[in-house]
């Protein structure tokens, strides 16, 4: 049997592999994907004092820190049975959405654009943020890299460590605003709402309005009809920082929804032999295997998913956004895989709609950041959406407060089987008997993954201007085939 | 094969070293397990030397000063004395016994005392068994 | 775009992570505006992050290729071994990038556990895991199509020059991007380099140096505090406040990042030159703080420091002298 490996994937955060087998004709027989990597959190937290954790845990990942800090806290503010002062709360929220902020832009414009804007099986060397400039020009480009740099510095003035954020502490935060402070935060996120609106207009005049790109989106080998999860608020709307778990099925009715103690009535983790990554599932419907549909336990935690558990979005030009989506999908819920690069434009809305509400909100500046730890801490479990996914952590302490347990299920954990799933299809719809199996279609392969969000971006690979870039390309043995400069 | 311990003993200068001294011109017999390094003040044992000792394949740690209020530098010991509780801690928590660490004090006359405390000590370490820090810590990687 | 050949032959610049958060490669990205000079200078030949190269095309590659590599991430399986060993073959200068890589990291905190103890605790014991027959990852599993394979992961984990040769050291978790962009200029440019085996991109001298708190001679405490045990007051000296600052044997050049925070360092710039073991000299401090010369006393105080190991190792127990529990 013919097998076909890709080795690292690419283009994403983490480590990761994908095993196509081939039948004899030419035709996918299976295809693995397998995650090679496993750190132990859960086990080498044991020991440390709770609130030294929302630091530690930040390292799971770089990219999205910020979800592990604010679902650490969390979990730490319910262990100590402690309830944080509005303004504490609200100045979470607050970095939180700055971190969405940067998080989505950077994803939509190092990732996600390459694949749509320069072309699927266009050559690597093109197929990345450059070719995206080339294309959409230079001036985005600046701005692009200018709107990160903004979120990042709204991070630090909160947090800090302006990656490994450290503000949280059990009962509040640490730092507070000043009113100039603030002022600044306010224009900043003016600028945010701006320039969400922006990239949306840019997705709608670059992909939807090219046919081939729609057809890829709506009719390719992308699309998985399965349960989807999000975090809503009292209206059912869309929240990134607190509410409930809320999931609906394959028709869009909601199944249930759980508040963080709940959550292990509702999913489980099913362990495979040949992948580090465990393969969470709906434990009401049970582990079925890698299959779609209303009885598979299968789920996703995405921007997408979150969009269709919610009945809509909590400001008004991300819920007009929303609107729109869902009417030129034909209603929701939406299983195209490849629209979760749209659900996470609308995202990108109201995060910075969000943040200037926050910032404009008076009780942002107030003095009152922690309250007092009254109670003998026990256990406890926060749960926040990162941007990919659902992300919750639950700790048990000891009487001191020293950690004697921890259990996590990661963003992206949620969507490890739809990732295999997804994969698979791509695979299966893409190489066939007679396919002639080129670089750009184990690409297009490998997109099936890219659509959850991999943590990471590269919001920046190159930036022209009007300074020289010079663009080698190399051949498998790394001899230079061609140097282009621009000047 | 008999486990013989291995037990390094950092004395300081004016008092545990000259007791351990009187011991051996007294003719006083006692375990040959130990292996002495002198040093000017208990003071001055640096946590790292009590590591390295462990790391290399020592089964037992001593350190030993004067008694409190004789230092010779007048706090030394009484840093030592700091340092040392902290570094069981440590050791307890990298599961290391702690009774293979041990401080006492020993002045300049009492080289009888320091005869029996080695006796004892090399006693409780044989009890313990052979350290495993060397080999662990060497081979585990894997 | 023009074409022309190029003339003055740029830097071959690979990043790569072993056991990572992602943290390293985003504090790359983070040079924010100056990527345009440092893209200008090299060209990167190799960061599964950013481009889509493949491992077989930098097996493909001749030996020392890359002028420089930056590995962060610690080594925590085979699969970062292997790659370690085949970036130190097919580079000139090899970078330890960030605490992982330089002294274990975070993830050296596993190094309190075992291989054992994570796979029960995850694949077995995690409270939503479903797994009655047992069922642990495999490095060979055979499935109807063939075998598939993971990498080995091991008991141990271990710093980057516990594995393969290391040129130089860049500290911090993850490293300030400025001090990035400073050692980089300095590659680029031609300047004559410290001697390999060196810590750039970090200061000789320690945190406390720029730390904008306010401190006096006075540092004996009656008992340590844990940060949510004291109302800290935004400016004294952490350790003053009794709370355990890992500052004083940190070097700088974070800009004091946490401590801005309100929160005390907790080390991840590592050690300066001089110590051979990254905590000793740490614990040694905070025990000459303890205001006492009584034992009982002394005991009652060393019982207010929680984990002592954790703090003092945080981001360098594979790098200490007893780098892992004895089990």
């Amino acid at each position: 049997m013919r097998r076909i490996t890709i080795d690292p994937i690419t283009r994403l955060e983490g480590h990761g592999k994908i095993e196509i087998f081939l039948k004899d004709d030419g035709g996918v027989e299976n295809v693995y994907f397998q995650v090679p990597e496993l750190r132990g959190f859960e086990q080498f937290c044991v020991g440390r004092p709770v609130e030294e954790l929302s630091q530690i845990v930040t390292k799971i990942c770089g990219v999205c820190p910020g979800c592990h800090h604010m679902a650490s806290g969390k979990a730490a503010d319910a262990v100590y049975g402690v309830e944080p002062p509005p303004t504490a709360k609200k100045l979470r929220e607050l970095f939180y959405m700055a971190h969405f902020v940067h998080s989505h832009i950077a994803h939509f414009y190092a990732l996600a654009a390459p694949d749509f804007v320069v072309g699927p099986t266009a050559d690597p060397s093109v197929r990345n943020i450059i070719g995206v400039i080339e294309k959409v020009g230079i001036p985005i480009g600046s701005e692009v890299i200018k709107q990160r740099r903004i979120a990042q510095e709204i991070q630090a003035l909160l947090g800090g460590h302006q990656t490994h954020v450290v503000m949280n502490i059990p009962g509040g935060v640490r730092k507070g605003l000043t009113a100039e402070e603030r002022d600044d935060v306010v224009k900043k996120a003016e600028g945010f709402v701006d320039f969400g609106k922006f990239s949306m207009n840019l997705f709608k005049d670059v992909v939807l309005g090219n046919k081939t790109y729609v057809d890829i989106i709506l009719n390719g080998p992308y699309a998985l009809k399965i349960h989807s999860m999000g975090l809503v608020d009292n209206n059912n709307h869309v929240n990134f920082y607190d509410g409930k778990v809320r999931v609906v099925d394959t028709e869009g009715k909601e199944l249930f929804k759980y508040g963080p103690n709940e959550y292990l009535n509702y999913v489980a983790e099913h362990v495979e032999p040949w992948s580090y990554l465990k393969f969470p599932y709906l434990k009401t419907k049970g582990w079925k295997g890698f299959v779609e549909g209303q009885e598979s336990g299968v789920y996703h935690a995405t921007p997408l998913s979150r969009l269709n558990a919610s009945d809509g979005m909590a400001t008004p030009i991300a819920q007009e956004e929303y609107e729109f989506m869902y009417k030129t999908l034909g209603g929701k819920p939406v299983h195209n895989t490849l629209a979760m690069h749209w659900a996470r434009l609308v995202e990108l809305i109201y995060s910075a709609e969000r943040c200037l509400e926050l910032a404009k909100d008076p009780e942002i500046i107030g003095k009152d950041l922690r309250a007092p730890l009254d109670n003998v801490p026990s256990v406890g479990v926060g749960i926040v959406e990162a941007q990919r996914g659902t992300l919750t952590h639950h700790y048990w302490t000891d009487e001191k407060g020293i950690v004697t347990k921890v259990n996590i299920i990661v963003g992206t954990t949620n969507n490890n089987a739809p990732i295999c799933m997804s994969i698979k299809k791509a695979a299966e719809g893409l190489i066939t008997k007679d396919t002639e199996i080129t670089e750009g279609i184990l690409n297009m392969i490998e997109m099936a993954f890219r659509a959850y969000d991999p943590c990471f971006s590269c919001a920046t690979h190159s930036l022209p201007r009007q300074m020289r870039m010079e663009l080698v390309l190399k051949d498998s043995e790394g001899k230079t085939i061609r140097s282009i400069k621009r000047s | 094969m008999e486990f013989n311990p291995t037990i390094v003993a950092f004395l300081c200068n004016w008092c545990s070293y000259t007791g351990a001294d009187l011991a051996g011109t007294s003719r006083m017999k006692y375990k040959p397990n130990v292996r002495v390094i002198r040093v000017m003040c208990s003071g001055r044992v640096d946590p790292t030397f009590v590591y390295k000792s462990f790391r290399e394949g020592a089964d037992g740690v001593l350190i030993c000063g004067c008694h409190p209020g004789d230092c010779h530098y007048q706090e030394g010991n009484y840093k030592c004395l700091r340092r040392f509780k902290l570094m069981k801690k440590y050791i307890t928590q990298m599961g290391i016994e702690p009774a293979r660490l041990h401080l006492e004090w020993i002045s300049a006359s009492e080289g009888k005392q320091f005869a029996e405390l080695i006796d004892s000590m090399t006693a409780r370490i044989k009890e313990l068994g052979p350290s495993k820090i060397k080999t662990v810590v060497e081979t585990l990687a894997i | 775009m023009k074409e022309e050949t190029s003339q003055k032959p740029k830097l071959k610049l690979a990043v790569y992570w072993g056991a990572a958060c992602g943290g390293c490669c985003v504090s790359v990205l983070d040079v924010h505006e100056k990527l345009l000079d440092v893209i200008a200078a090299a060209d990167l030949v190799f960061w599964p992050i950013a481009l889509d190269i493949k491992y077989k095309d930098v097996e493909a590659m001749p030996d020392k290729y890359i002028d420089v590599t930056l590995f962060n991430g610690a080594v925590r399986n085979s699969e970062n071994e292997h790659i370690a060993k085949l970036l130190r073959q097919k580079s000139k200068v090899l970078v330890a990038y960030g605490s992982c890589a330089h002294m274990g990291g975070i993830p050296g905190l596993a190094n309190f556990t075992t291989k054992e103890a994570i796979f029960k605790r995850v694949y077995e014991e995690s409270e939503s895991t479903v797994n009655p027959d047992k069922i642990f990852p495999q490095t060979h599993f055979d499935v109807d199509e063939g075998t598939l394979e993971l990498p080995t992961f091991y008991n141990d984990v271990r710093s980057l020059n516990q594995v393969v040769d290391v040129d130089y050291y860049l500290p911090g978790c993850p490293p300030q991007s400025e001090r990035l962009l400073e050692v980089f200029t300095l590659i680029a440019t031609g300047a004559p380099l410290p001697p390999a085996g060196s810590v750039v991109g970090a200061s000789e001298k320690t945190q406390c140096d720029e730390c904008k708190r306010t401190k006096t001679e006075n540092k004996k405490v009656k008992r340590f505090y844990r940060p949510i045990d004291i109302k800290d007051d935004g400016v004294t000296c952490f350790l003053e406040q009794g709370v355990i600052c890992m500052g004083p044997s940190t070097r700088a050049g974070c800009g004091v990042r946490c401590i801005v925070g309100n929160a005390p360092c907790r080390g991840c710039y590592g050690p300066s030159e001089a110590a051979s073991d990254p905590g000793a000299k740490m614990l040694s401090a905070i025990a000459t703080m303890i205001d006492s010369n009584n034992e009982k006393e002394i005991e009652k105080v060393v019982e207010t420091i929680d984990d002592p190991a954790g703090t003092f190792y945080r981001f360098s127990l594979p790098s200490s002298i007893i780098r892992r529990t004895i089990v």
